[in-house]
């Protein structure tokens, strides 16, 4: 009982997540300023950390924590470098 | 999902609801970002994802291990703690670098850098417009 409720529900966590990435990811190839694409991207990182979070659950192993702690961090330092690359037009000065 | 059957009902009615919830919100907040018109919109929508639906997850998570493991398996925390302290650094930089440069290009949908003089000494009745608040801030 408890395994189908909870595999229903990673399922549909999955794939809501997997239409919250491809939104991101249309945003991020059609968006019409550079910011656009830049908060798309930073979008994108926390859907593909959120993703593995699931993955997790799913097979039960604590393995993804650390893959997705890693990524929510590139995803920061990533996210902010761009978005000073587009205020200054350097990344450090 | 071998490890689920060993889950009692109520952990994984909790799990079920936890990722259902954060997952629809990250969905709706990513939603919101294709969707809007102009980037001063867009930028509000992806922290419905980062707020709540980081969190449901994370819960839902902590929930799963700790039940699991039969210990508390809080680490997962972390994450949480980490997006929800550096997502407004990184959507405050974006939303500064999008004004600079509207207002680098005259933009006239965005307020000026300098107010018109008198604009901010507002009498107590007359509510302050839009375009003016956000001037002086």
């Amino acid at each position: 009982m408890s395994e189908t409720i909870l595999s229903v529900a990673v399922t549909a966590a999955q794939i809501m997540l997997a239409a919250a990435m491809a939104f991101a990811l249309l945003r991020m190839m059609r968006g019409p300023r550079a910011q656009d694409r830049v908060l798309g991207l930073d979008t994108l990182y926390v859907n593909a950390m959120l993703m593995l979070l699931v993955f997790g659950i799913r097979t039960g192993s604590t393995f993804y924590y650390e893959a997705a702690l890693v990524i929510a961090v590139l995803g920061f330092v990533a996210t902010a470098a761009l978005a000073k690359f587009l205020m200054r037009g350097e990344v450090i000065e | 999902m071998s490890h689920a059957a060993d889950l009692p009902l109520w952990a994984a009615v909790l799990v079920a609801f936890f990722l259902v919830l954060g997952a629809g919100l990250t969905l709706i907040g990513s939603y919101g970002f294709f969707r809007l018109k102009s980037f001063y919109d867009r930028i509000h929508a992806p922290t419905l994802g980062t707020s709540w639906g980081t969190a449901a997850i994370v819960l839902a998570s902590m929930i799963c291990f700790s039940v699991l493991q039969s210990r508390f398996v809080l680490h997962e925390i972390l994450i949480g703690i980490f997006v929800t302290v550096t997502m407004p650094v990184t959507l405050m930089l974006l939303g500064r670098a999008a004004l600079y440069r509207d207002r680098a290009e005259r933009n006239p949908d965005v307020p000026a850098m300098d107010p018109p003089k008198g604009s901010l000494t507002v009498s107590q009745e007359e509510e302050p417009s839009a375009g003016q608040d956000a001037a002086g801030t």
